[in-house]
């Protein structure tokens, strides 16, 4: 605010040396955590299992952690990513362990890799979800008005008011993949949909609106999603989107040639 | 069967509320036990906490007899705090029951329900949390299948206007009383549940409503209260924990997934306080003093932190920099922690320059946001009548103390509706925030800001203006119109307040009898919760409900009470002899006129008599003891 002098008395803080990727699950009732919750919990987490995380300089320093794109509040998710900077150089393999240890079940890490070149928001271009449909039995018809469609707008209430955008271009696949039954005794259909991340993105509760405005879809309890992967889109044979591949690959190979980015090249 | 969790049956319902996180539980440090931990003599107890989950979970209470519970390994303890209500509609709907959020179990199945009152305006909340439990309102209702339904927290030193809701109510500190009142269950409960209520009533410091009859004059006011069984005493004295060092909890703090109104980690370092200012029931009814030692706080602070990951840690009590030993505390704790990223924080409220410079240390590592001082009244005088000994030469030193060391904003804490308060009193706050900046800004050569924040003085039961008139809520309002014009448009002047109609409903409650009961009952069936949230709140409601079951709302608040009045709490011993507090309640209205004594603080002058201390057979408990803290490696 008004003080006088922008930085505090005192050394900066320790650069980065060293930065961690993070494959994380949001599960189980851990679904119905925001953002924000997941953020707070890491940082906590981080604290707890004594991790040389690297802090922002300035009065209110705050933890070097970079977030993409997280599961909204309510879904499930196999695959997020985070990034997290280090004072120190340590086996990833060993910061995952730790950093999972400290965090609660239900949030687990799934992979801990060293950052190698390029960013890793820009791998992240595609989400497969699995959507289960309570109440519902065939989902065949929906998914092929669904299809059929050249554009499919929906309405998002915002902070803002309202937005509205379309939720067919960017689902690449949208398919069946069977039946279940939920605890109530009720058949739960299950989809299968890759969509590509734009701005703004298409999420899981766009879709179930697009496809409850061109099919009869009553649900008895509210759809369960889940994020299965993310990253880059594979392409198949027709030129048709197949799925995602590992966003982390292209840092293990980085890691096997020996060019990370580490203390070298820096980042503070 | 008992103890099932109903989980899968809420799930589905969490998507459509807001904030579902705050239902689900899961929180570090949690403690799920089997619901048969103890075999057959297993005892259960839910834990409520009637109001929301960010307002309930950092409760400390709560948090010290959830683990003081579990410990035992034939108890189990669980949580639940109060539902919105747009959950609250989703349930009935759906046919859910009140849960825990520990084990998601349904909160009638437990044998106890303790719920812990901070303040009055929960009480509509409890009427929710039993409804939905389908536990039967009324104490007189419940069958052998219901909980027994215990308060405690400060509210409960006058249980009257709930008197018909609870079963029990145990007064004073919770540690050893949760434990001596799972006992006593435990070894009745096979009795049946008259039986177990009754030998409740002859424990110590354990209050039940029912084993008392209460009977009326003519003209309304209360003649006696009465035991109406044999062995049941005619007053019930509070639970004192004279040593909290053999009592460091909460060891584990719960470390929410949600976000709550304090995210950091609290150590309390003393209780009660003998400043004897004449508004303060939180000071009244905790005495005596009792610290903690520099020890324990420091390990609490060291293995807390390890513990829980929060990354701030406040030093809690009623008046925290008069710890005997808060300096060695502070510096030490700096010590530290200063290289880590660990922030302190120390809630004190005095208006002195030691303040300062604790706050100054403990801000070592972190940054300089604000100061809070409370000088309460606006002048000389009305401070004199609350026995707030503070001089306005005294509170612009500290403020201009304050701004020259680098603070930026100080907050400022005033009441209104004090008695024998008058517009000038009022006006003088003003005056004081004007001049606050005007030697502020000198003292730090830049531009500063106050805030001035005032609350309606409500009168509380177990103090000494337990006999007064509360302020009209007109008149507060009509106070506070005034200063605020008064105030102008001075940007370096924040003005926060709340309008006095809250106040009266809390009036009412804090210091009603069995008869308010009806009103709590009328305005929650008419939809009345969360009547600490403004948006919640209905003055209209809880007007039109008392008129509508004959209460007069006036003859509750406004109404002065005489010296052989017999009060509704009357039965109930916080320790304090009642003819000092009616000698005292005289000093502070000789003092309004330029005379009667001031009463300093026992710590350090002698002792005033006000009863506590020979009650309990005990000293006040304080350093300093010399030592050091327990050395640990830097951070
Ligand atoms: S200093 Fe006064 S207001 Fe504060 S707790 Fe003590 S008696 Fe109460």
């Amino acid at each position: 605010m008004a003080r006088r002098s922008p930085q505090p008395d005192g050394p900066p803080p320790p650069p980065t040396v060293q930065k961690i990727r993070i494959r994380y699950a949001k599960r189980g009732r851990l679904r119905f955590t925001s953002h924000r919750d997941v953020a707070r919990v890491f940082e906590r987490a981080v604290r707890r299992a004594s991790l040389p995380v690297a802090f922002s300089a300035g009065f209110s320093p705050h933890p070097r952690i970079s977030w993409m794109g997280a599961a909204p509040t309510g879904v499930a998710s196999e695959a997020e990513y985070v990034e997290i900077g280090l004072t120190e150089v340590l086996d990833a393999g060993d910061v995952g362990r730790r950093l999972d240890g400290a965090l609660p079940p239900d949030l687990d890490v799934l992979e801990a890799v060293e950052a190698g070149s390029g960013a890793l928001a820009d791998r992240l271009e595609a989400s497969v979800w699995r959507l289960a449909l309570p109440g519902v039995g065939d989902v065949t018809a929906a998914v092929g008005a669904f299809l059929a469609a050249d554009e499919l707008p929906v309405i998002r209430r915002t902070k803002d008011g309202e937005r509205t955008l379309d939720a067919r271009a960017a689902v690449l696949v949208l398919r069946p993949a069977g039946t279940e039954v939920t605890v109530t005794g009720s058949p739960c259909a299950i989809l299968e949909a890759v969509v590509r991340h734009t701005t703004p993105v298409v999420r899981p509760d766009d879709v179930l609106t697009a496809l409850r405005a061109v099919a009869a879809l009553e649900l008895d309890a509210p759809m369960v999603a889940t994020r299965l992967a993310q990253g880059p889109l594979l392409w198949g044979e027709d030129d048709a989107a197949g799925g995602v591949a590992d966003p982390l690959e292209a840092d293990r190979t980085d890691q096997v040639a020996g060019r990370g980015v580490g203390v070298a090249t820096g980042s503070a | 069967m008992a103890g099932q969790s109903v989980y899968a049956a809420l799930e589905p319902l969490l998507p459509r509320v807001t904030k579902p996180i705050q239902y689900v539980g899961g929180e570090l440090n949690a403690q799920t036990k089997p619901w048969d931990c103890g075999g057959d003599d297993t005892v259960r107890w839910a834990l409520l906490y009637p109001d929301a989950y960010e307002v309930g979970l950092p409760n400390q209470g709560l948090q010290i007899l959830y683990e003081v519970l579990n410990e035992d390994p034939r108890t189990l303890a669980e949580r639940t705090y109060s539902v919105w209500p747009d959950l609250e509609a989703l349930m009935r709907e759906a046919g859910v029951p009140q849960f825990t959020v520990d084990g998601h179990r349904p909160v009638g199945d437990f044998d106890l329900l303790g719920v812990s009152f901070a303040t009055e305006l929960g009480y509509t909340n409890l009427l929710s949390a039993l409804d939905l439990a389908a536990i039967p309102l009324h104490s007189a209702d419940r069958t052998e299948a219901h909980p027994i339904v215990v308060a405690g927290g400060h509210a409960a030193f006058n249980p009257e206007p709930v008197a018909d809701f609870i079963d029990a109510a145990a007064l004073g500190d919770g540690e050893q009383a949760v434990k001596t009142i799972t006992e006593v269950v435990r070894a009745h409960r096979h009795l049946g549940r008259e039986a177990t209520l009754t030998a409740l009533a002859k424990t110590p410091g354990v209050y039940v409503p029912s084993r008392y009859d209460v009977e009326y004059l003519p003209d309304g006011r209360i003649r006696r209260v009465v035991p109406n069984r044999e062995g049941v005493p005619w007053r019930v004295a509070k639970n004192t924990v004279t040593d909290l060092d053999e009592w460091p909890y909460p060891k584990q703090p719960l470390v929410p997934l949600a976000e709550t109104v304090h995210e950091r980690m609290s150590v309390e370092i003393f209780r009660g306080c003998t400043r004897g200012c004449r508004f303060c029931q939180a000071g009244m009814i905790t005495r005596p003093v009792r610290e903690r030692s520099l020890q324990t706080v420091g390990k609490m602070v060291a293995d807390g932190l390890a513990k829980t990951g929060f990354s701030e840690v406040g030093l809690l009590s009623l008046s925290s920099a008069d710890h005997s030993e808060i300096d060695q505390i502070a510096t030490q704790l700096a010590d530290r922690y200063e290289e880590s990223k660990t922030s302190l924080s120390l809630p004190s409220t005095r208006v002195d320059a030691f303040n300062v410079t604790l706050a100054n240390e403990l801000s070592r590592s972190g940054r300089r946001s604000g100061l809070t001082f409370a000088p309460e009244g606006g002048s000389e005088r009305l401070r004199r009548v609350i026995n707030k000994q503070v001089s306005e030469e005294d509170l612009i030193r500290t403020t201009t103390t304050a701004y020259g060391a680098g603070w930026q904003q100080v907050k400022l804490y005033f009441m209104c509706g004090l008695p024998t308060e008058t517009d000038e009193d009022v006006l003088g706050i003003a005056a004081m925030a004007k001049e606050v900046i005007r030697q502020g800004r000198e003292a730090a050569g830049r531009p500063v800001r106050v805030t001035v924040s005032i609350g309606g003085f409500v009168p509380k039961p177990h103090t000494p203006f337990q006999w007064a008139a509360q302020a009209d809520p007109d008149v507060i309002d009509a106070r506070l119109a005034m200063l605020r014009q008064s105030v102008g448009r001075d940007k370096a002047i924040g003005f926060r307040y709340h309008d006095g109609k809250p106040g009266q409903v809390e009036g009412l409650l804090a210091r009603g009898d069995r008869r308010v009961g009806a009103v709590i009952e009328a305005v929650w069936r008419d939809g009345g919760r969360f009547d600490g949230w403004s948006e919640h709140f209905s003055y209209d409601r809880w007007m039109t409900q008392a008129a509508a079951v004959g209460i007069d709302v006036a003859w509750y608040t406004t109404r002065e009470r005489g010296e052989t009045e017999v009060l509704p709490w009357d039965h109930l011993d916080a320790g304090l002899d009642k003819d000092w507090l009616w000698a005292d309640w005289q000093d502070a209205l000789a003092a309004a006129e330029g005379g009667g004594d001031g009463v300093e603080d026992c710590r350090w002058t002698p002792c005033f008599d006000c009863g506590v201390c020979p009650g309990l057979d005990l000293e006040i408990e304080q350093g300093p003891t010399g030592r050091q803290l327990l050395p640990l490696s830097p951070v």
